[in-house]
């Protein structure tokens, strides 16, 4: 399972980047299957820890997307909207969902390591 | 939970096992898009050994089946199938299923997994005025094979001394020879392809299937098969058609006979329904901006409540969401404009004819 050092992960499946990038998982995109709509949220909109910021919809099923961090929506990648696809082919460039201007560190996110246990103990 | 003979070859080539019917089965080996593709362009192959089958024998079957069914079994030759639903008396329905006429007095019943308890208990209980019909639940020593796709005649045929371009459509051979095999081979299917389906003795049944994978077929999960079922406007049990959802309600007319035939459990319901006219039908829509799912509320142009999405999905071929709905026979008509409440929010959809795709 690629699980890239660089980026912090949840218990939820995303992951977000230094820069305040955020998508889900190599794990969670194979576990949905086929992506075929993602519900991206407003540039502008101020999200909680936890939150739920968007949906992502493949063929049999539908799931919330959870913000990471505390902060607000900067950016949202509009290429989604023509290729939902690049969530299962890139989940960590192209397939990013959204950008965060954090308010919050990140720091207490699960690294790599850890969030290997986790899915693997699942 | 039940098993087919296949079971432990889905979890070890990949395929994600999820409940349905009461059996575990594969939903996918890794892509619903790429499986859906295989069956419209090539040939795949699916494990229906869920499904249920009731062998039905003796003086009198073929009245007993009439009264019980809306189709008219008696009405076909030996090697011939046909599809039917089967009636409550007030016109909601029990199952659909397929009937086969083995010979004159001898037939099998093909129904929906998850009602193969109900429908037992259903087609026993209506069997009094038959007193030497026999009926035998043969579910679990019988495996059903599906191989769908404009390539299954070619990837069977090298199998078979059957010559597969004489068998029609709605017919089949019993006893039939596939690589060494004794299958009950059918020309039917629910993917809106050509096809066949194989209906074999469980103990027989992982050989047959390691050997047509092995010769090109792909292994279908239930996620493409509902995607191909629903492109192609098949009903689902417990989604079109249900206790509460009439086969006129769900656009089956053609196989309930009003005419020419004896008396039948729902009849008289279905005659008044036809008669009065049908306040709510079926329709299919394409939407807008989001994904209908089984469930989601319909609104008509003034916002207002009106119906119910049935089964909805992104369709693979059409690359966009499709769903069918439950709605006011005068929203039914082509070109209406709906919405559907995906979240909260009013997603744009228009009523389109069905099938929604049709091969070529």
């Amino acid at each position: 399972m690629n699980l890239p050092e660089n980026l912090r992960y949840t218990t939820d499946h995303e992951w977000i980047d230094e820069d305040g990038r955020v998508g889900i998982t190599e794990y969670a995109q194979d576990a949905l299957g086929d992506v075929v709509f993602v519900e991206l949220p407003q540039v502008g909109r101020a999200l909680k820890a936890g939150e739920a910021f968007g949906v992502v919809e493949s063929v049999k099923s539908v799931s919330d997307l959870y913000s990471p961090v505390t902060g607000i929506v900067v950016a949202v990648n509009t290429e989604l909207s023509s290729q939902p696809e690049l969530v299962n082919l890139d989940p960590y460039r192209a397939g990013w969902i959204i950008k965060l201007n954090p308010a919050m560190d990140s720091a207490d996110l699960l690294l790599a390591d850890a969030y290997r246990s986790q899915i693997e103990g699942a | 939970m039940k098993t087919t003979p296949i079971t432990k070859w889905h979890q070890s080539h990949d395929g994600k096992l999820v409940e349905f019917g009461g059996f575990q089965m594969p939903i996918d080996y890794g892509s619903i898009m790429n499986e859906h593709a295989a069956v419209r362009d090539k040939v795949g192959i699916f494990d229906v050994s869920h499904m249920g089958e009731f062998l039905v024998r003796g003086l009198g079957t073929s009245e007993y089946l009439d009264n019980l069914v809306t189709n008219t079994p008696s009405g076909l030759e030996t090697g011939q199938a046909l599809y039917s639903p089967m009636c409550y008396p007030d016109g909601g329905t029990v199952d659909d299923l397929l009937i086969y006429r083995m010979s004159d007095a001898e037939f099998m019943m093909v129904v929906n997994a998850s009602n193969i308890d109900k429908d037992w208990a259903w087609v026993m209980d209506h069997k009094s005025a038959w007193p030497l019909v026999d009926l035998t639940n043969v579910s679990d020593e019988t495996s059903l094979l599906a191989i769908q796709g404009p390539k299954a005649r070619d990837l069977l045929q090298p199998l078979t001394t059957i010559n597969l371009s004489e068998l029609a459509y709605y017919h089949f051979v019993p006893g039939a020879m596939i690589a060494g095999v004794s299958a009950l081979l059918s020309r039917t299917g629910y993917t809106g392809e050509d096809g066949f389906e194989l209906y074999v003795a469980s103990s027989e049944a992982l050989a047959l299937w390691e050997k047509l994978v092995d010769r090109g077929a792909v292994p279908i999960g239930l996620g493409a098969r509902d995607t191909l079922r629903l492109e192609a406007r098949l009903p689902l049990y417990g989604h079109e058609l249900s206790e509460s959802i009439t086969p006129l309600e769900a656009g089956l007319g053609p196989f309930v006979r009003l005419k020419n035939k004896a008396d039948f459990i729902g009849r008289d319901a279905l005659e008044r329904q036809k008669s009065q006219g049908l306040t709510r039908k079926i329709v299919g829509l394409e939407i807008q901006g989001g994904i209908a799912r089984a469930g989601y509320q319909v609104s008509d142009a003034t916002g207002k409540i009106v119906g119910i999405v049935t089964s909805g999905t992104f369709s693979p071929t059409l690359k966009t969401a499709i769903a069918l709905a439950l709605v006011p026979f005068e929203l039914a008509s082509i070109g209406t404009r709906l919405a559907v409440n995906v979240r909260g929010r009013e997603a744009p959809a228009t009523v389109i004819k069905t099938p929604f795709y049709k091969r070529g």
